[in-house]
């Protein structure tokens, strides 16, 4: 996409700026107004209430009004907070979340960093979220931003350890940390999907595919505690801490922790569904290959990776409605007691068996 | 290690439960009433706003008794004999003209006993309970249909009675004592008039 900019333009400074502010206006942000308001409509529904309807047809324009008022509310510091790091701290969360977006592969044709360590990049960048949290908690000068920021940061740290073991285990079956790489290998049809033991064929593939579902599992409960979503949200638990560590914050910096936690949802998502689910490739074959259009073929990979990623989304939202948040010690025990010795097994397995 | 894999196993079953039950909410119609555009039928008996059908009235004060916190206040003129004030839906003849029929629905705690006694069932609850204003004053519900002129001269009208049944009473007390005396002036018979009533 760099590429094709700079060949376009002609100024490298101006189509990095071009292809970097991308995913941002094109994906994310119509992605969060839209996420915004299928959560409430959701939340709505599984608690059989009709959710937001009065703005625009059906709600449907709630979140555009949501975000208009937070950009005309008062941007309040507080007088005892640390101004500097105060203000850094959102930047800082965003930045981290939307980094993360730099190395998936939304299509074939559109990737922002074609890196070989993409997995890695993402499982390291995204833990500069933990340090934006920490620091907007500590700044805040607040007791109940430090406590949310704490907890948050404890969390965080202790869930990277299963999602970095199962990408592990599945980097011992792909053999690549390259995003893109690992979504062209689980190419054509959905039995080439890492789930179902990926690409190769054989009793290997076979063998592979429970515990790649229970991979599956502990990397969507690791990240779903990653991205601070209920039933893992104890840094922002509304009825124990006001709001955690976001507590002082207020307009749009409030509203950058909104994006960034939507942004990130929407990270971890299409994490998962590039390591599990054929990442943006079809799980029937493409329209564009029968009807030999080689235009329509990327734009069908990214309708199929939104669509993943947006399922996955979806299952969180569902989640959040569906389970009570879990205690500090409840979490930790998951998280060290189960999901890190059941991930350590997992990937041993996993290894005998691609050693077979 | 038995209980360990145990809580795995019902970690996981139940949070399937759980989300199998949101899922199948998911489905359920909503339960919300939108209310200022959809409104729920009230129970037959709700009690709300009381309104007096003043036509029905026969102003016998009965309501005003029964009332808890006094919040409705009545007053009655007497009609004249030939006059026909007509007559309330279930067929009683009205002797009184309704003056003033106040309702001060602020004070009012909605127990409903003023229609309880009421003999016309002229005052009643209604359904409907969006009243709310901005001035408390505007809570003081008029039902008296008679204006400020016609009350004065209905309070004439008696008064010119009352005067002339004093008269008459006068002229009857006197008579025995003076048969032969001619009647008194009208003129004079005035003063003595206001003299019985401050004594009755």
């Amino acid at each position: 996409m760099y590429n094709l900019l700079n060949n376009l333009i002609g100024n490298e400074y101006v189509a990095a700026v071009i292809a970097a502010a991308l995913p941002l206006f094109v994906f994310i942000l119509p992605f969060a107004l839209a996420a915004v308001l299928l959560e409430r409509k959701v939340s709505a529904f599984m608690q059989d209430r009709l959710g937001p309807n009065r703005t625009g047809y059906r709600g449907l324009l709630q979140t555009v009004a949501d975000i208009l008022k937070l950009i005309q509310k008062e941007d309040i510091t507080a007088t005892d907070a640390d101004k500097k790091l105060f203000n850094l701290a959102p930047v800082l969360v965003f930045a981290g979340s939307y980094a993360a977006f730099a190395a998936i592969p939304f299509s074939g044709a559109y990737i922002g960093s074609n890196i070989d360590l993409g997995m890695f990049f993402i499982l390291a960048i995204s833990s500069i979220v933990v340090a934006g949290i920490l620091m907007g908690g500590w700044a805040s000068n607040n007791k109940y931003s430090l406590l949310g920021a704490m907890r948050s940061a404890a969390q965080i740290i202790s869930y990277e350890i299963p999602t970095a073991l199962v990408v592990l285990s599945l980097v011992l079956v792909t053999g690549t940390l390259s995003l893109s790489k690992i979504s062209e290998q689980q190419t054509a049809y959905f039995w080439n999907w890492n789930i179902l033991g990926g690409a190769g064929l054989g009793f290997s593939k076979l063998l592979l595919i429970p515990f790649m579902i229970v991979g599956f599992v502990i990397i969507y409960i690791s990240t779903l505690a990653e991205v601070n979503r209920t039933p893992f949200d104890i840094p922002e638990a509304e009825s124990e801490l006001v709001a955690g560590f976001h507590t002082e914050y207020s307009g749009m910096k409030f509203a950058m922790f909104f994006l960034a936690e939507y942004a990130n949802m929407f990270a971890v998502s299409a994490i998962v569904a590039t390591l599990f689910f054929g990442g943006y490739q079809s799980p029937f074959g493409y329209l564009g290959n029968t009807l030999h259009i080689s235009w329509l073929v990327p734009l069908e990979q990214f309708f199929w990776f939104t669509v993943k990623g947006m399922f996955f989304v979806l299952v969180q939202m569902w989640l959040r409605w569906t389970l009570p948040r879990l205690r500090v010690d409840q979490l930790m025990t998951v998280c060290w007691k189960y999901l890190i010795p059941y991930a350590f097994v997992n990937l041993i397995i996993v290894g005998l068996i691609t050693l077979l | 290690m038995k209980q360990y894999l145990k809580n795995t196993w019902e970690a996981i079953s139940t949070v399937l439960v759980g989300m199998i039950i949101t899922l199948k909410h998911l489905f359920v119609p909503s339960v919300t009433i939108q209310y200022p555009e959809v409104k729920v039928q009230l129970p037959d008996r709700a009690r709300n706003r009381l309104y007096v059908n003043i036509d029905d009235c026969i102003g016998c004060d009965q309501c005003a008794r029964a009332c808890p916190v006094s919040c409705i206040s009545i007053e009655t003129v007497k009609g004249m004999p030939t006059e026909d004030l007509g007559k309330t839906s279930n067929g009683k003849k009205k002797a009184l003209w309704v003056t003033k029929f106040d309702i001060d629905i602020a004070k009012c705690c909605f127990c409903s006993l003023c229609t309880y006694p009421c003999p016309t069932e002229c005052i009643k609850m209604t359904d409907v309970y969006e009243f709310s204003e901005y001035e408390r004053s505007n809570l003081l519900y008029q039902f008296s249909t008679l204006t400020e002129d016609e009350v004065s001269q209905k309070k004439e009208n008696f008064a010119k009675m009352e005067a002339e049944k004093a008269a008459q009473k006068a002229a009857a007390a006197a008579a025995p004592k003076a048969a032969a005396k001619p009647a008194p002036a009208p003129a004079a018979a005035e003063a003595p008039k206001t003299d019985t009533e401050n004594k009755q």
